[in-house]
């Protein structure tokens, strides 16, 4: 298949941006999207050019560090899935494809497609973690769950924490991203001793990162690839809402 | 060589041998601990679990990884579940039994102590996992739930979903959020280790290259651990992450660590079966799938009928058939191997006739579609994603891939390598899985090194250090820092034509068919002979634009290939001397009459720990043996029947 690529270039965070033209020649529909930027950046490198900066790992859809854009949609048309898990039989012959970064102001730019999402980072060291020092836990099976809280524990705690969330956004909101983690924690008994100041110390780092609020656009979670499902975002606005009065009442 | 290669397995009976070690072993008071610096490379399960130990523990961590963020490491990939002896199931199961198990199952090619000490761990992984918050799966009545995995009899695998490896390196990455929070750990993402620093005979310190800036800098340390995982990708095409790398280890060899067992490498029987000259990676379908899909082929050669048109009595389920006491579940190495076989024999599916049918009929037939769907779901998505095909309806086709590394830097009881204060832990190591790993074993160990075996046997190392760490000012450091900067110059400066990964799948080609799933003597020569000719080409035909001051990922991926190009003539060299078949080792020239691997053990039943000779250039490198000494076990010819 032949594809016409319109690609996101910039040197670096100072520098000036814009979209180059490339041709994307000779593909086999059975090649993944990223694998058609390796051939094309393979092209590209042999005709003596910069290749397209852009980063992955797993390329299986659970390291979350693919962070592609692609005709407007994050982790383009394939949803759910990451980009890495998107294959060019869904695109038209001859189609042409944009790609740019994920875009959110507190992703920091660090190169073509490549954005740094420490901001995630640092909403989880606020406080999603369970204090549970190494060697110190009790038998596992102690305490049981019941098994639709640890499923639907399950269900929160899938996040990739890719930021896709984020990027799709109008406001830049990490809610679906903070929720999932805050939500995970929150239906499990370990969870439950640190639940008040978990919640209200994510947030507020969530907030001075600068991403924004959520106005229930549903963006995020048309395009998370772990499916996240936005009723926990409302989850973490009633966790929000109670950890608010409790500090008020237990001071 | 530098150290010994001593492997320092404390005295007394087996079953003792671990708590005793711990009654006695040298402590660091609280006050000292805030006083010594640990870099920890790594932020998978290995690195991540022990930065975060080491840092509650009141050292100062420095831990680096290369990825973005520390959540994303390799681990993350890891479907299956992880193992321990919990015997939640009431089958029968036991520490002893997961040590058996795992030495058998690594074909008596590993220590004894140090897998019973892997076993009796194992059960606090689970408590501390569960405690973290991480969402194993449970049962109806709220407590765990287990499945059984390849090559075990006992169901003592506990898993999340498909995601397991996911949901564990989560909590560790939440247990590192913490401690960076509390600022014990100093996390540097984003950060590729390109060289260890050693001061009088002793790991001090590393060189680094910001990848985003491609600032050089170098960290001295009281000590150092390696947590960088596997070296899988030497075969351009495996189930690793694309980032997954050998640099850091053998870096580490250049510099006098020992390598261990590189030929042991592990190839994994269900993976999605290669489809073109695209690929950049292979899928692997979690075999776990085993338990309820059944491997065949067609009975006829060249049959390219579809699977449903070929009716029950023409088809072979060549598992069932050959280990009627396993059947499906055989393990990992010899399931591979008979594919292999079936597929040699003309007999594989598929584009290339290179494919086995995994088939889920009779499994829905009795348990529904829906049981199936829950099960595995995911598993059949990602199938129907990059295939195209609807595994419910049809059978998937899957082939063997490489998968795990069982070689790894050499490391004694303490896991400490034969450099003093080099630590090793995780798939980088090559301690504990022999010359095969059971499935869901390799998450047991990462997390067993990092939280529970490291946090106490690096204070045996320190204790003797306080006040001995050097200052970056150090000569070795600048002579370090000047090595590293002239290879960047150097490969940038050869502006030749070819790109990185053009020379990397060559060479995976070339291993992929000398030393892969089968090998013998001829192939290895020859592989032998043609590395170093690629290698020459790469160092003069290379291309990698940009300068070294910047994001540059043809760089980064240019260092990386130049280390695989060297190490591939160790692994060749390795496989070449280990004149026996073991494991995931096939010597063609060695096997029973039935075509199974065939161990010598008067002669072979010792790891073998490779010196890298040579200053600066390549040179044969020097053989070391470590005795294998089996006080409790038995060696026993491996049988699945
Ligand atoms: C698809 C797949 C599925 C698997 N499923 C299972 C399973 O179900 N059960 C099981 O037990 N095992 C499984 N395994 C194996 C298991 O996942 C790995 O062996 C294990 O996770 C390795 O952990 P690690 O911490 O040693 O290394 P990794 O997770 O590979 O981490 C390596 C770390 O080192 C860093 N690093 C490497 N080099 C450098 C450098 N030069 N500088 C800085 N940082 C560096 C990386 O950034 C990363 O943080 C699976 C493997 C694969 C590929």
């Amino acid at each position: 298949m032949n594809f016409k690529l319109r690609v996101w270039r910039q040197k670096t965070g100072a520098a000036k941006g814009k979209l180059a033209d490339y041709p994307a020649n000779d593909v086999s529909p059975d090649t993944s999207f990223l694998e058609m930027l390796d051939l094309v950046n393979d092209r590209l490198i042999e005709g003596g050019e910069e290749p397209i900066a852009f980063e992955s790992d797993c390329r299986e859809g659970i390291c979350g560090t693919c962070c592609l854009t692609i005709n407007g949609e994050a982790h383009g048309p394939d949803h759910p899935g990451a980009a890495c898990q998107l294959y060019m039989r869904r695109f038209k012959e001859g189609e042409t494809i944009t790609v740019e970064p994920f875009r959110a102001k507190p992703f920091r730019f660090v190169k073509d497609l490549v954005v740094n999402r420490s901001a995630l980072d640092r909403i989880v060291q606020a406080g999603g973690f369970v204090s549970a020092r190494s060697g110190s836990a009790p038998e596992a099976n102690s305490i049981p769950v019941p098994k639709q809280n640890a499923d639907r524990a399950m269900e929160a705690a899938a996040c990739i924490g890719c930021g896709a969330c984020a990027a799709a956004c109008p406001n830049a909101s990490a809610m679906l991203f903070t929720s999932a983690k805050v939500s995970h924690l929150a239906l499990l008994p370990q969870g439950d001793p640190e639940r008040t100041n978990r919640v209200l110390n994510m947030v507020s780092v969530m907030d001075e990162e600068g991403f924004g609020n959520c106005t229930n656009t549903y963006e995020c979670e048309a395009v998370c690839p772990a499916e996240i499902s936005a009723s926990f975002i409302a989850k973490l606005n009633r966790e929000y809402a109670v950890a608010t009065l409790r500090k008020k009442l237990g001071g | 060589m530098i150290g010994t290669l001593e492997s320092r397995i404390p005295s007394g009976p087996l079953d003792k041998k671990w708590s005793s070690y711990k009654d006695h072993a040298r402590l660091v008071s609280p006050a000292n601990r805030r006083k010594l610096d640990v870099i920890v490379v790594g932020s998978g399960l290995a690195g991540g679990s022990a930065a975060a130990t080491l840092g509650e523990q009141g050292y100062n961590v420095k831990c680096f990884c290369f990825q973005d963020s520390p959540r994303r490491a390799h681990s993350i990939a890891a479907q299956g579940g992880i193992n321990a002896a919990k015997n939640y199931q009431n089958d029968g199961d036991s520490v002893f039994r997961l040590f058996y198990d795992t030495i058998k199952g690594g074909d008596f090619r590993s220590r004894e102590a140090n897998v019973y000490r892997l076993a009796e761990v194992s059960n606090s992984i689970i408590d501390q996992c569960v405690e973290q918050g991480v969402p194993f799966a449970r049962e109806y009545g709220g407590l765990l739930a287990n499945r059984s995995f390849g090559g075990a009899q006992v169901s003592r695998t506990f898993y999340a979903r498909g995601q397991t490896g996911q949901q564990l390196l989560l909590g560790c990455y939440q247990a590192l959020c913490r401690q960076i929070a509390a600022g014990t750990v100093k996390m540097f993402p984003h950060t590729e280790m390109l060289d260890v620093v050693l001061v009088d005979g002793h790991a001090k310190g590393i060189i680094t290259r910001n990848l985003e800036t491609g600032d050089i800098h170098a960290h001295a340390s009281d000590a150092v651990v390696l947590a960088t995982g596997g070296y899988g990708n030497v075969f351009y095409l495996s189930t690793n992450a694309r980032g997954s790398n050998v640099t850091a280890t053998y870096r580490a060899y250049r510099k006098g660590a020992l390598f261990a067992n590189p030929c042991y490498t592990q190839i994994h029987p269900t993976c999605i079966p290669v489809s073109g000259q695209h690929q950049s990676k292979l899928t692997l379908m979690s075999e776990s799938l085993r338990n309820d899909g059944r491997v065949w082929v067609p009975n006829k050669q060249g049959d390219t009928r579809s699977p449903e048109q070929i009716p029950e009595e023409e088809r072979d389920y060549y598992l069932e058939r050959k280990y009627p006491s396993f059947g499906n579940l055989a393990p990992r190495d010899i399931s591979s191997r008979s594919a292999k076989e079936a597929c040699d024999d003309g007999r594989g599916v598929g584009p290339g006739g290179r494919g086995v049918f995994l088939d889920f009929a009779d499994a829905i037939n009795r348990l529904g579609e829906t049981t199936i769907r829950e099960r595995y779901g995911n598993l059949f998505d990602i199938y129907e994603k990059i295939t195209g095909e609807d595994a419910y309806n049809r059978p998937m086709r899957i082939y063997p891939a490489v998968h795990y590394t069982m070689g790894g830097l050499w490391v004694d009881y303490n896991l400490m390598s034969n450099v003093p204060g080099l630590h090793v832990i995780g798939e980088a190591n090559f301690s504990d899985h022999g010359a095969n790993r059971l499935g869901a074993s390799a998450l047991m160990q990462g997390l067993a090194d990092g939280y529970f075996v490291l946090p106490y046997t690096l204070p045996t190392y320190l204790a003797g250090q306080i006040g001995k760490r050097p200052t970056v000012d150090h000569p070795e450091f600048h002579k370090a820092e000047t090595g590293v900067r002239e290879r960047i110059s150097k490969m940038i400066g050869v502006n030749g034509t070819r790109s990185v990964d053009s020379f990397h799948r060559e060479l995976g080609l070339l291993l992929w068919d000398k030393c892969g799933m089968a090998r013998n003597a001829a192939g290895l020569r020859e592989a032998l002979r043609k590395i170093p000719e690629i290698r020459g080409r790469f160092w003069r035909e290379v291309r990698v634009p940009g300068s070294g001051e910047e994001f540059n990922q043809s760089l980064e991926r240019a260092g990386r290939v130049a280390d695989y190009l060297e190490f591939a003539e160790l692994m060749c060299t390795d496989a070449l001397e280990r004149d026996e078949s073991c494991g995931g080792h096939f010597r063609e020239e060695h096997q029973t009459p039935d075509g199974e691997a065939l161990r010598d053990d008067v002669n072979f039943a010792s790891a073998f720990a490779w010196e890298f000779q040579g200053n600066g250039t390549i040179a044969p490198p020097k053989l070391h043996r470590e005795p294998l000494e089996f006080e409790t076990l038995e060696l026993a010819q491996r049988s699945y029947k």
